[in-house]
């Protein structure tokens, strides 16, 4: 396998230029979808849960 | 435990980038989420082994790692038999994270090794350093490097991306370019 000298695909028996940033592209655009839905309400339950424990239980006093 | 107001805040900036990570990682949206859960919990726990002003996404990315190596990754197998589960979890949920759009890219995914598939996701997608990216995987540089390239070939030889003529579109404006040029 060809590589350039900084460890880059060449086009030959490697990936192509082209090839490597379209498999690049379409993990960030999945991994964006993801990303671009924020932060579920679960979490900020979740640390707004272990917050108020942490203040001496004022959320979870009997 | 101590939880102040940056530490909360900055772990809260991490969640979506974690969640995406998790997903990545595990192909299961409900699976990512307990994963995320668990990845916060056990930070909390650890907060006091954290550095302030140190990279905090990266703190909780490897923990989020390691956790996904110990536990999910047998959990995985379990499933792994029930082929067809993951298209169907897909049509199933047509408004959740992952979508039929990427179907192809994850069932590539899916099939890579563990340290390639990470390695693949945190340089290319989460946007680590390649430095940052072996702090997390617990590996040198280098060989965060070659799984990175290695992930690549193997991603592209699953999609069928490994020539010119799979690029149709690019191939095509390269030709009108080219005579254009001429």
């Amino acid at each position: 396998m060809q590589r350039t000298k900084d460890g880059e695909f060449t086009t030959g028996a490697g990936l192509t230029r082209e090839a490597t940033i379209k498999i690049g592209q379409q993990l960030r655009a999945m991994y964006d979808e993801v990303v671009k839905e924020g932060v579920p309400d679960r979490f900020t339950d979740l640390l707004k849960r272990l917050d108020n424990q942490d203040r001496g239980g004022e959320g979870s006093h009997s | 435990m101590s939880l102040d107001n940056a530490t909360r805040d900055s772990i809260l900036a991490a969640i979506p980038n974690l969640r995406a990570f998790a997903i990545s990682l595990s192909g299961n949206v409900d699976r990512a989420d307990d994963l995320v859960q668990e990845t916060i919990l056990r930070a909390l726990k650890n907060i006091d082994s954290f550095e302030p002003g140190t990279n905090m996404p990266a703190w909780l990315f490897t923990i989020l790692r390691n956790l996904f190596r110990s536990e999910y990754r047998k959990r995985k197998r379990e499933v792994e038999d029930a082929t067809g589960m993951y298209a169907d979890s897909l049509k199933s949920q047509p408004e959740q994270s992952t979508k039929l759009e990427f179907e192809e890219l994850r069932v590539a995914l899916d099939k890579l090794p563990d340290d390639q598939r990470e390695a693949v996701i945190l340089v290319g997608a989460s946007g680590f350093s390649y430095e940052e990216a072996a702090a997390i995987c617990g590996c040198a540089v280098g060989t965060i490097k070659s799984r990175v390239n290695r992930a690549r070939n193997r991603l592209a030889e699953l999609m069928s991306i490994d020539d010119l003529d799979d690029l149709g579109p690019d191939r095509q404006t390269r030709a009108v370019l080219s005579v254009d040029r001429s």
